[in-house]
């Protein structure tokens, strides 16, 4: 598929390397790890491996850390749940407004079960008050689900110094690190973090397969049983493939590290400051000064995001956007709406994300067409007249 | 990605009647920029014959408001103020090949749109009605707020009364969870709770049966026991179909036989399984009716 791929967040493509690795062991290395006879065996040491690069990645203490699943969302819900159960007493969690839906729909649906959810807010950088955090901490805190990397503008929340302020006060503490792993340098043996979860397909790994990250000595209670797999603690025969392939991914991200902050980094800047400097009324999304090195999100007023995402494709640039429409709900994405971003803005955010393939050209070429097509939408827009927006303000009937 | 047809995808990249009309003498401004859609409708109209002479718009929106927009520009050209009238959302949409159910909201802003222009034009005040919630049933686009409202005027109580009255739930099934979540609510209003396995109500009125379809399905339970009839020497017409009465008239060897009153009980009962409602069936000779109404 020809074309420009700037929408790394929601899925990468998996690296030919990473392909060749798992080749082996659809065909002649198909044995379940678990029979005791030599096809099984070899595929075992497979796992080995492959637990053992994701350890170096996430600079974990122990292989026996790294547990397997089949996502990122699965990771989520698996920690959540289990912190819950493992802690009956304990009936409260803390969140954030802005966390992704794989935690949030989650905490919404445990209200119902009578769970207190605390959801921290954001400022309009997107960033957390850890004062108001330190003052929900109590001893009813179960668990504390917070993402590294916010997927939408890439912003950080501090979740080392969050751990240790959520162990000091005896509450488990999870962290979504899907859009972290593979661009952010980690150890994990040095922190409090007790849960993490990560999702191959955003490091250039197949789709379908995760692992949560369990700190020895952490309470557990498994969301899969029926199975000694992952010693007990998620049932159900291993994706061999897909895990030998996450292994592989995650030894080339090790790699690849240096390359993400400074190369990747200064094309995403390069791109950022492009568009900002053709494109009246537009600006980012996200704390500009702390966030992921491949993530730019900028909202362009007074247009509609779907609108800017068909014409971006008819040129062959795929990126994502924070509009209602694009996911066929009446709000616009809950962050930008929980950054205060206002509607008129808020509908018009388009997220380019990054990746280690991507060039200088593709950058030039993007900085390129976005005017354009941020000038032919304008010209639609009942908001908008000339080179701004109208002197009397478009004030519709509003349904 | 959206599933566009090519009609859609042809409006959103080359929109037709985009921009400012300078002569314009009926605007409409409609939108809701919670949801991301808003629009400007303009209408030059003649004044002595009351037809659209032009019309242009512009749109903040997705692709398919946008395409919306320019089709319905397209369609009220020409057409008398009375006749634009009569564009529904639903013929935008076919205009269009067809909307996303998610998208249908973007043809009912167009048609929104078209009212205030054209009450703008005649000097009315045009105010907005319609409320939209989130959508639930993929299937038949049926949103949160006409569920709810639905369960409220008519007391529902089960997955399936909702079905049965809005068409929401009817189809793949997967938004019974969020048909249940609005019954809990709704319910908790008036003070019950939520209770699954309950059974739907009997007197649910096929939804969206119209008065034609309903005598037609009258028509053919009466054809399914006319066989029976004519093997005694009778037979069954239906005269009448006035609310929850039902006139029909018995003929031949039926007319007036002991067994008539069994006969249209039984009938009346089949009526009332087939139209899932209550329904009486009344016995009149033919021509009695019309002569009823001719002496009052």
């Amino acid at each position: 598929m020809e074309g420009i791929y700037f929408d790394n967040n929601a899925t990468t493509r998996v690296d030919e390397k990473v392909v060749e690795a798992m080749l082996p062991y659809f065909t002649e290395q198909f044995g379940n790890p678990s029979s005791m006879h030599s096809f099984g065996n070899k595929v075992g040491l497979a796992i080995k491996k492959a637990r053992m690069q994701v350890q170096e990645l996430l600079g974990a203490e122990h292989d026996s850390e790294i547990i397997f699943t089949s996502c990122g969302t699965e990771s989520d819900s698996t920690a959540i749940l289990s912190a819950l159960k493992a802690q009956p007493e304990r009936k409260e969690i803390i969140t954030t407004t802005v966390e992704h839906p794989a935690v949030l729909t989650l905490c919404t649906w445990l209200e119902k079960d009578g769970y207190k959810v605390h959801y921290l807010p954001v400022d309009e950088k997107g960033r957390l008050n850890l004062a108001e955090y330190k003052k929900l901490l109590s001893d009813q805190t179960a668990v504390v689900s917070v993402m590294w990397a916010n997927n939408e503008t890439g912003t950080f929340f501090p979740v080392v110094e969050m751990a240790e302020l959520a162990n000091a006060a005896g509450a488990m503490f999870h962290t979504d690190a899907v859009q972290a792993v593979g661009k952010v340098p980690l150890n994990l043996k040095d922190t409090k973090i007790d849960m993490l979860s990560v999702s191959g397909h955003k490091l250039h790994a197949p789709k379908g397969i995760g692992v949560l990250y369990l700190k020895r000595g952490v309470r557990f209670r498994p969301l899969l049983r029926g199975g000694h797999q992952e010693r007990g603690r998620r049932a159900g025969t291993e994706n061999t493939t897909s895990i030998v392939g996450l292994g592989k991914a995650a030894e080339m991200a090790m790699e690849a590290m240096h390359h993400e902050n400074t190369e990747v980094k200064r094309l995403r800047d390069k791109l950022e400051t492009g568009i900002l400097a053709k494109v009246p009324r537009s600006f980012v999304t996200g704390n500009p000064d702390d966030r992921l090195p491949n993530t730019c999100n900028i909202a362009f007023e007074f247009i509609e995001g779907e609108a800017i995402l068909l014409l971006l494709n008819k040129f062959g640039i795929a990126a994502s956007s924070g509009s209602a429409c694009t996911s066929g709900s009446l709000e616009p994405s809950h962050v930008m709406r929980a950054m205060g971003i206002p509607y008129t803005a808020a509908h018009g955010t388009v997220r380019f994300s990054l990746s280690r393939y991507s060039t200088e050209a593709e950058v030039d070429r993007v900085i390129a067409v976005v005017p354009e097509i941020i000038a032919q939408l304008r010209k639609l827009s009942p908001y908008w007249e000339g080179d701004g927006p109208k002197e009397e303000a478009f004030a519709p009937t509003y349904a | 990605m959206w599933d566009y047809s090519e009609k859609v995808k042809e409006h959103f990249f080359q929109p037709r009647n985009a921009g400012v009309l300078e002569d314009a003498n009926g605007v409409g401004d409609v939108g809701s920029i919670s949801c991301g859609d808003a629009l400007r409708l303009m209408l030059k109209v003649e004044p002595e014959t009351d037809i659209i002479l032009d019309a242009h718009f512009q749109t903040f929106g997705c692709g398919s408001a946008i395409a919306s927009s320019s089709a319905l520009t397209e369609m009220v050209k020409g057409k008398t103020l009375d006749e634009a009238l009569k564009v529904s959302n639903q013929d935008i949409a076919d205009y269009l090949d067809g909307l996303p159910p998610e998208k249908m909201h973007c043809s009912v802003m167009g048609r929104e749109a078209l009212q205030a222009a054209i009450a703008n034009y005649r000097g009315e005040v045009w105010s907005d009605d319609h409320e939209e919630g989130a959508l639930i049933c993929k299937c038949f686009a049926i949103d949160a707020v006409m569920i709810e409202d639905t369960i409220r005027a008519n007391e529902l109580c089960s997955v399936e009364d909702v079905t049965n009255y809005t068409k929401a739930g009817g189809g793949c099934s997967s938004c019974h969870e969020g048909i249940e979540e609005i019954l809990v609510k709704v319910m908790a209003e008036r003070g019950e709770s939520f209770k699954p396995g309950t059974p739907a109500k009997e007197e649910a009125k096929p939804v969206g049966m119209t008065n034609l379809q309903r005598i037609k399905k009258i028509e053919a339970v009466l054809e399914s026991v006319r066989p029976q009839l004519k093997r005694d020497g009778g037979d069954i017409e239906l005269l009448d179909v006035d609310g929850k009465t039902i006139y029909v008239s018995m003929t031949g060897a039926c007319a007036g036989c002991q067994m008539e009153a069994l006969t249209l009980q039984g009938i009346q009962q089949k009526l009332m399984e087939e139209l899932k409602e209550f329904i009486k069936i009344v016995p009149t000779k033919a021509g009695a009716l019309s002569r009823a109404s001719c002496n009052p």
